[in-house]
């Protein structure tokens, strides 16, 4: 996701279907025409410019966790143990295989690692970290912090 | 709250590794008619299991080259800190994302930026100015492995 497409040139229209397709993903090209103006086709193939320049990547599923049953989200801090000795390749593959483990980020800080991780609840949460983290390879100082609530979510400015 | 049955999660599964797909196509793949599929999907829209769809932007194309996690301590001594941390943080329109957390720190925040210069222009006119802090921590964001939304159902 961190791949640096070629940088293009955005006019405003470009810019509004960004914002347009930002608060709705699930908008097609005639609906985000009429949203700034444009026929379907004109829309049509601005978004898709989007997409093969590389600024638009894709789109996701939006899913309620709440009502999936998965009441507990942990963000959590890593730090590896032993320094070039362990191969960070080895520690990400392993990592990001987890089905549990939504959020992979190599940091520079206090942590390497920043994780985000979903489970049922406390207990499941628990048995993810004993059973799955704690027994990654080079897997060093480990710091939770639990999700009490989400204060702000904009999609950032385009 | 709305029952989902294994079927549904079977839909949900497909539609997380590929939310383009159509509902002819998907009804394919779990042997429903194109009309059942479709109801079923209707269903957990309107019961809001599925919320909907967002856009993946790479930002770095958009010219915003930095990425930072703020872990903020607040003074608990002030009876207000919460609130008016966050009211105030909120404004802040290069704060992407604000949660507040149980742990070691209390508030984690998302700040976006064209580049370090920038980044340094919003950390000390915009985040050292919010009430109540006692202690910032920063992780910056060298690079992305994983990003999913998908819930292992």
């Amino acid at each position: 996701m961190s791949d640096d497409g070629a940088r293009i040139d955005l006019d405003e229209t470009d810019r509004k279907i960004l914002r347009e397709l930002l608060r709705d993903g699930s908008l097609a090209a005639g609906a985000v025409g009429r949203r700034v103006g444009l026929s379907q086709p004109a829309a049509w193939r601005r978004i898709k410019r989007l997409e093969a320049a590389g600024v638009i990547l894709g789109r996701r599923l939006v899913l309620d966790r709440e009502k999936l049953g998965f009441g507990v989200t942990v963000f959590l801090g890593v730090k590896l143990a032993a320094r070039g000795r362990v191969s960070l390749e080895d520690f990400e593959r392993a990592v990001a295989a987890i089905p549990e483990v939504q959020i992979v980020q190599h940091v520079l800080g206090v942590y390497d690692y920043r994780l985000r991780v979903v489970a049922r609840d406390l207990a499941d949460f628990e048995r993810i970290l004993r059973r799955r983290i704690m027994t990654l390879p080079g897997v060093g100082d480990v710091e939770s912090n639990v999700l009490l609530s989400v204060e702000k979510d904009a999609p950032g400015l385009v | 709250m709305h029952a989902v049955d294994d079927m549904d999660r079977k839909l949900l599964r497909i539609l997380q590794d590929d939310p383009d797909l159509s509902t002819a196509r998907l009804a394919e793949e779990v042997g429903l008619s194109a009309g059942a599929c479709w109801r079923r999907i209707e269903r957990m829209e309107a019961a809001g299991i599925i919320r909907g769809r967002e856009t993946v932007i790479n930002w770095r194309a958009l010219g915003y080259e930095v990425e930072v996690y703020l872990r903020i301590t607040l003074d608990k001594t002030e009876t207000n800190a919460f609130d008016s941390f966050i009211r105030a943080a909120r404004d802040v329109p290069e704060v992407t994302r604000l949660e507040t957390l149980l742990g070691r720190v209390d508030i984690r925040m998302d700040i976006r930026a064209r580049d370090l210069a920038h980044y340094q222009e919003i950390y000390k006119d915009r985040i050292l100015t919010l009430p109540h802090i006692l202690d910032i921590e920063a992780l910056m964001l060298v690079s992305e492995l994983k990003h999913s939304e998908s819930l292992p159902i």
